[in-house]
């Protein structure tokens, strides 16, 4: 027969696919069974430690490692490249390293236990040479005074000051949302062992197992070929777990020094400091409306630090969203002694959202109308109008319509500030978000076994998702197949590639490859079960473990399978192909309910509503997950996480689970998760689902906390501390 | 962590014995909540840690023959929650209760909870109690959001980190200090078991080296009423950022007594004098607990960055005192 078209099936007739479904691995991951890096203890493991710069900003003018070398049960000590002091060659003058910021690492040892390892660090000799600091992120003229802001971007487009001049409304504000690091549950980190002299297999927490390999062998010498990348679990990465990093090249480094197995995971205040934060982003706006309430102009300025380098947010995002056709944006980057950025789930989105859409909420607040009606009214200048095209404004509009009604928006919103005499005060807010999510790289090797086994192998990795879960229902429901009983291999660099998980690019990017190799296995499986039972393969089908021709059995799957030969057979799949099976742009509006108590300063979410589009779903419960977690990310950094840079030290004072505060179950209030998908989202095809609903949550919250005390409070997260501060000015 | 010799006692005796060998050098175990973390960063090196979780006769919470109530050292918050005995001290449950961890609940003790050291970020950090930096003062230059608005105009700027001692102290409550020679003890207010530490070698309480803290006793609960409110901002396992406890003791309606300490306010628990004064002879409403909670705060002296604590402050106590009167806040 002719090969099978390329889509998903009819969405009626899906058993499995888009259904609810538990994870696959989920009995492993609550039971133990599943093994993350630092579960990894092949016998002789050596306990692997890190030397942290205590300074924000200093020179290394003298390392001494000798004496940690002699520490009993040390068995290698590394020093990170460049930091011991060199001569210039040309000059004959000293070369110092410069430490950019608190927690920079510095040099490393491997002992028996973890006692002996930092008795080595204890050992090791650096003298200093502390130098001016820099970590004020949010003060811009004092960056400005000392060198340290670099202007980024400035885009001007229509005629603003007419704009400006003509309009009905206008409001300016300051706006600010504050820097957060990663947080990984599981800390970056690996075990590394060497094996037949030179052959590395790196446990690595990675978001990216097919394209680690050639960063371990490159700075250690070895051939990518004798390295093997191994990640079968992890507890998040959300963007800072793209690279073999320095550390994982040290604690690779050190296994060969000792010929024996190291294991180097960061602890909690490292993991908070030093491998990824999301940049800050502060803003003067000026924003207006004609009469209507349409918006005619926009001015902004916003500055922020993504640390040594200086960035910040990209202005290309702003405003978020909405774009009034008069508009300028201007961006500086600030250059600060705070370790580094990393891209964070929705790279500058959340920022960009937190900034724009509380500005024109004020805007609204001003007016005196609903902000829904004048979200509504000007989803023309979303960006589905503009070439960016990335979510549609008809969906916006339906989108907003379904979150009102969960929310009961209509009933429940009351003008600004209008929350009664109580100490507690309540009030609504919205905002809504784009993301592209198109299919990432990737390749798969699907197997059938003549007794009907199927299983799967490619080199991606589940961050926490429910990769494996999606590859096995993706497999099941093309080849009628119970979905537990497909073996899924993922996690291997010696797999198949695919492509880092990042972007929201995963689920596509290994979906499409899984169905198009399923589909050329079972166009050769229904060839051969044609031509032994002499039926129209045109007319065969999969499901309940059966073939069956016109919807009538004729054989077992397992009997199938017996067909392809004594071996068994394997199919290839790769992508992303520009077949339908998978697409991209999605969008979403979120609505939040909060309580304010004004006595306290005290917010807790009361109700709080995502509704999305995500094309067509593979896994129901982990999109739903997904969902969660990004509104659970979000209430976080809404009300109470952020990274405090002390400006008399330099150090980043709060990085303890004590003080970098987390909400507990306690704190999330009711959490309405609702997907928008008419049958034109199923036939859109797959699209990544991880960043969207991480990103208008900010900016809801703080619309609903305006709403309730009355008052726009600049900066999140909205602690006790900036709430009533505000209220007192 | 540094390695120290691990020595377990199995009576009080045997316990500051086992601190006598190492004067100054030792450090005691008990839930271990603070200390095996203060231990991890190195902020704490003691020789030898004497482990005295065991000691059974420090763990009963009874009745005393005046009617009041005696808490051993090591009764655990779990064990204080589920106590008819501490039940009868409405404001002790009120705090139990906000330690909203299982496992502090589980692991912490009450005496462990007075000793906790601060949880000041410069502490944390290895600047010392004082937040020195040669010679900076760090929590007067740095970010003191979190630190004190009563009680600061000397060079601590921390705030005590114990839950229960505006409460206990509100009830008058004294403590028995064992030590340092064996069979030595002495009674001694709880109000004054606190200091604030004037110098880099000074501690946040008045135990020497070879002492612990082996018992609290309570006056009798009777006649009295009593709240306490913890400001948390997070509902998890969260340090209050201002906290207030009362007791008070009324006649025909109105208040005869009051006795009104704040917390994490001050480098000690601070009794608040004037809130006590502006509730006698006064009934508890709203009004009058709004007045007893600007009192409080008349003498504050908020730092750079701590202004919006003197809200939080008025605000414990009024919700304390309403608490105490029986309202739902």
């Amino acid at each position: 027969m002719p090969e099978l078209p390329v889509a998903w099936k009819p969405q009626a007739e899906n058993v499995v696919f888009g259904k609810e479904v538990s994870r696959i691995d989920g009995v492993d991951k609550a039971t133990g069974f599943a093994k993350y890096s630092a579960d990894i203890n092949t016998p002789g493991t050596l306990h692997g430690k890190l030397l942290q710069s205590p300074y924000a900003h200093a020179r290394i003018k003298a390392i001494d490692v000798e004496a940690a070398r002699k520490v009993p049960g040390v068995k290698a000590v590394y020093v990170f490249p460049d930091r011991a002091p060199r001569t210039n060659e040309e000059t004959g003058e000293p070369i110092y390293f410069e430490i950019e910021h608190e927690g920079q690492p510095i040099a490393a040892v491997a002992a028996e236990t973890s006692g002996q390892a930092d008795d080595g660090l204890r050992a090791i000799k650096v003298v200093y040479e502390p130098l001016e600091f820099f970590v004020d992120e949010f003060h811009l003229p004092r960056a400005v005074e000392l060198g340290r802001a670099r202007p980024i971007r400035a885009a001007q487009q229509g005629d603003l000051e007419g704009a400006f001049k003509a309009a009905a409304h206008t409001i300016t504000g300051m706006y600010g949302i504050q820097t957060i690091s990663h947080m990984c549950l599981e800390p970056h980190g690996s075990h590394c062992e060497f094996t037949d002299g030179d052959h590395l297999t790196a446990h690595l927490s990675t978001q990216n197992v097919s394209g680690t390999p050639g960063q371990f062998a490159s700075p250690l010498g070895l051939d990518a070929a004798k390295v093997h990348v191994s990640c079968d679990y992890m507890g998040g990465g959300f963007g800072s777990k793209f690279a073999a990093d320095e550390w994982d090249i040290a604690c690779a480094a050190m296994a060969r020094d000792a010929q024996r197995p190291v294991k180097l995971m960061l602890d909690r205040a490292t993991e908070l400091n030093i491998p990824g934060s999301r940049p800050s982003a502060f803003a003067e706006i000026t924003v207006a409306a004609d009469a209507d309430g349409k918006l005619v102009a926009w001015d902004s300025h916003h500055w922020g630090t993504s640390g040594p380098q200086g960035g910040t947010v990209a202005p290309t995002v702003m405003p978020y969203v909405f774009e009034p056709k008069n508009r300028r944006t201007r961006a500086t980057g600030i250059v600060t002694n705070r370790g580094p950025d990393r891209a964070w789930r929705a790279p500058n989105h959340p920022q960009a959202c937190a900034l724009t859409q509380t500005a024109i909420d004020d805007l609204a607040a001003a007016i005196g109308v609903d902000p829904y009606d004048l979200f509504l009214k000007n989803l023309d200048l979303t960006w589905s109008a503009t070439s960016r095209n990335p979510a549609d404004k008809d969906i916006y509009a339906a989108e907003l319509e379904i979150a009102a009604k969960l929310m009961d928006w209509k009933a429940k919103w009351h003008p600004r500030g209008e929350a009664g005499d109580g100490p507690v005060k309540t009030g609504l807010g919205l905002a809504l978000h784009t993301w592209g999510g198109a299919a990432g790289r990737g390749t798969c090797t699907v197997a059938i076994h003549p007794d009907g086994t199927v299983e799967t192998f490619s080199g991606t990795q589940d961050l926490g998702t429910g990769t494996r879960t999606a590859l096995a229902v993706i497999l099941a429901e093309s080849f009628g197949l119970p979905y537990e009983k497909i073996k899924v291999h993922i996690g291997s660099s010696k797999y198949p590639m695919s492509g880092p998980s990042g972007g929201s690019t995963t689920i596509g990017g290994v979906s499409g490859p899984h169905r198009r190799a399923a589909l050329k296995a079972l166009g050769r499986i229904y060839d051969l079960v044609a031509a032994k039972h002499s039926v129209d393969a045109g007319t065969l089908t999969a499901a309940n473990e059966q073939i069956l021709s016109a919807g009538k059995p004729v054989c077992t799957w397992a009997e199938a399978c017996s067909l392809l030969g004594p071996m068994k057979v394997e199919f290839q799949g790769e992508g992303p192909a520009n077949d339908g099976l998978t697409s991209a742009q999605v969008g979403g509006v979120q609505m939040a309910e909060v309580a304010v108590d004004v006595e306290t300063g005290v917010t807790k979410v009361v109700r709080y509503v995502a509704v999305q589009d995500i094309g067509t779903i593979v896994c129901r419960e982990q999109a739903k997950s997904q969902v969660l977690g990004a509104m659970i990310m979000t209430i976080a950094y809404a009300l109470s996480e952020e990274r405090i840079m002390d400006n008399a030290t330099g150090r980043f004072v709060n990085a303890d689970l004590q003080h970098y505060k987390l909400p507990r179950i306690g704190d999330i209030g009711e959490l309405i998760v609702e997907f928008y998908e008419p049958e034109s989202q199923y036939k859109k095809g797959v699209i990544g689902l991880g960043e969207p609903p991480v990103i208008s949550g900010g900016a809801a919250i703080s619309n609903a906390v305006a709403n309730a005390v009355g008052q726009r409070i600049p900066v999140l997260p909205l602690t006790p501390k900036r709430i009533l501060d505000s209220l007192r000015s | 962590m540094r390695n120290f010799e691990y020595a377990a006692a199995d009576s009080e005796a045997d316990a500051l014995s086992l601190l006598a060998d190492h004067p100054g050098e030792t450090a005691i175990l008990a839930g271990g909540t603070d200390l095996v973390s203060l231990l991890q960063k190195e902020l704490v090196n003691p020789r030898r840690v004497v482990d005295i979780s065991r000691v059974s006769e420090l763990k009963a919470i009874e009745p005393t023959d005046d009617g009041g109530v005696r808490i051993g050292a090591l009764a655990t918050l779990e064990e204080l929650l589920a106590s008819p005995l501490a039940a009868e001290y409405p404001s002790l449950r009120d705090v139990a209760s906000a330690i909203r961890a299982i496992q502090i609940q589980q692991y912490g003790t009450i005496g462990g909870d007075l000793c906790h050291l601060p949880n000041c970020w410069y502490f944390r950090k290895g600047y010392g109690l004082l937040g020195d930096s040669n010679g900076r003062a760090l929590s007067e230059e740095g970010d003191n959001r979190y630190h004190a608005i009563f009680g600061n105009r000397g060079r601590a700027k921390f705030v005590s980190a114990s839950r229960f001692a505006p409460s206990l102290i509100a009830w008058d409550a004294s403590v028995r200090i064992a030590g340092p020679a064996a069979g030595e003890e002495a009674w001694l207010p709880l109000e004054q078991f606190f200091v604030t530490p004037k110098g880099d070698q000074q501690g946040v309480t008045r135990l020497a080296p070879g002492q612990l803290i082996t018992h609290l006793e309570l006056t009798p609960a009777a006649g009295r009423l009593s709240g306490a409110y913890e400001v948390l901002e997070m509902s998890g396992l969260d340090w209050p950022l201002a906290a207030a406890a009362s007791t008070l003791e009324m006649e025909g309606g109105v208040v005869s007594r009051a006795k009104i300490v704040l917390g994490h306010v001050a480098p000690t628990p601070w009794v608040s004098h004037p809130a006590a004064d502006v509730l006698r002879g006064q009934p508890i409403t709203e009004a009058t607990a709004e007045l007893a909670g600007e009192a409080a705060v008349s003498e504050a002296s908020p730092l750079k960055d701590n202004e919006y604590k003197v809200r939080l402050a008025k605000t414990a106590v009024k919700r304390s005192l309403l608490r105490a009167a029986g309202a739902n806040v």
